[in-house]
């Protein structure tokens, strides 16, 4: 495969309909740049500002744009959020959306068959699979990305966090825990 | 279409495997494919939807036995030979030999943080108002279209809730195919496990799905 793409990208460079230079910094802002750190500041102003949660809740699209995450795969943003009576999970079972904006790019599972085939069926099951046991009568609601709208979940709050700034916080907010296959971590 | 990208409740794949500390990409190539695939679609000859059903009719045993990345290398492929910027004879021989169409346009390395930034929004004004209000009961349409679709089938046939009226969306069934955008209302329908799954299906569970509103009735 690595010689296929090589030489896709000659041809098409060679004939200029694109430009090598910028397949360089693309690569180089979702290597660097665009991440799951975008969205763990925006779970920890969510848990610090309750306005800007109410934000979130009602026009997460904006509410994500005012701290400057905009762009491709997050153009129509929807933020779900976890509470004690229900966990949310993301899956695309027919693709691989994923909200770029917030959480980069999605890892291999997210894109594969294991988990876009039983994200919908076994949510329970396949949360186990990463170290997450859920209370058996924790109600979950799986959101499946079949159109535009990319979902951003914000996990609980977790005990004891009281006095942490929203940088401390942020820190406790794990890609998996946007996604809905984890739980935000424990203060330290 | 019926095709081996509609996974949803298919058996048999075995474990998720998440793997630790994983890295955006895991080889070279990937890094490369990625960014071919985003400047190729930036030349404008073809849309999201015709993208996706480029590698939603890959043939199963390929799609199956390919990671995401070589998915999308093979359906590119197939994109910029339709679209006249390759030929059989390039690929076969790796290098540019026959003449490409023009394109719309090229994407230069200093416009990439400008339109990554601006992405590609697919929301559009529909002049009717939306057919379906929230907490209205629903049914999804049974259908077993040939061309794109992005109604699952283990939603097709369900009866649901509308859970959230959203906005007006380019409707993918027709922009797949070079058609025009023909905009629907979007709506988030939520559906029992029950519903979905029957026997034995998971009491404290619920699905939705963004459905447009061609693919939704009232019940």
């Amino acid at each position: 495969m690595a010689a296929r793409v090589r030489a896709l990208e000659t041809i098409l460079t060679k004939k200029g309909l694109i430009d090598p230079a910028a397949i360089d910094v693309i690569v180089d802002t979702y290597e660097t740049k665009v991440g799951p750190r975008n969205g763990a500041a925006v779970v920890a102003k969510a848990w610090s500002d309750r306005d800007y949660a109410d934000w979130l809740k009602r026009d997460a699209t904006a509410a994500i744009a005012s701290l400057g995450f905009t762009g491709r795969q997050g153009e129509h943003m929807q933020a779900v959020f976890n509470t004690d009576d229900t966990h949310n999970l993301v899956v695309c079972t027919l693709c691989s959306c994923y909200p770029w904006s917030v959480l980069g790019l999605p890892p291999v599972w997210y894109k594969a068959p294991p988990y876009r085939s039983r994200a919908v069926i076994d949510p329970r099951g396949v949360i186990e699979e990463f170290g997450v046991t859920l209370p058996a009568d924790k109600k979950i609601r799986v959101w499946d990305s079949t159109a535009e709208l990319r979902y951003l979940v914000v996990p609980q709050r977790p005990e004891g966090t009281d006095g942490l700034s929203e940088a401390q916080l942020a820190d406790l907010v794990t890609r998996d825990s946007m996604i809905g296959t984890g739980l935000a971590k424990g203060a330290a | 279409m019926n095709g081996p990208h509609d996974l949803g409740g298919q058996m048999g794949f075995g474990p998720i495997a998440p793997e630790k500390d994983e890295p955006y990409f895991h080889a070279e190539w990937e890094k490369r494919a990625l960014g071919v695939t985003l400047t190729a679609g930036a030349m404008g000859a073809w849309n999201i939807d015709e993208s996706r059903h480029k590698r939603e009719s890959l043939r199963p045993a390929d799609y199956y036995s390919s990671s995401y990345y070589e998915i999308w290398i093979k359906a590119l492929e197939g994109l910029l030979e339709r679209h006249g910027f390759v030929t059989a004879r390039d690929l076969a021989s790796g290098d540019a030999i026959d003449p490409a169409a023009t394109p719309k346009r090229v994407l230069k390395a200093e416009n990439v943080p400008a339109v990554l930034a601006k992405g590609g929004p697919c929301d559009r004004p529909v002049d009717a108002p939306a057919r379906f209000a929230s907490g209205q009961h629903v049914r999804t349409k049974n259908f077993h279209r040939t061309g794109h679709t992005r109604l699952p089938r283990y939603a097709r046939g369900k009866q649901g809730v509308v859970d959230a009226v959203r906005e007006g969306f380019v409707f993918p069934d027709d922009n797949a195919h070079g058609k025009v955008e023909n905009p629907q209302w979007v709506y988030t329908v939520v559906f029992t496990a029950d519903e979905l799954w029957g026997e034995g299906a998971d009491p404290t569970l619920e699905v939705s799905i963004d459905a447009w509103e061609s693919y939704l009735e009232p019940v």
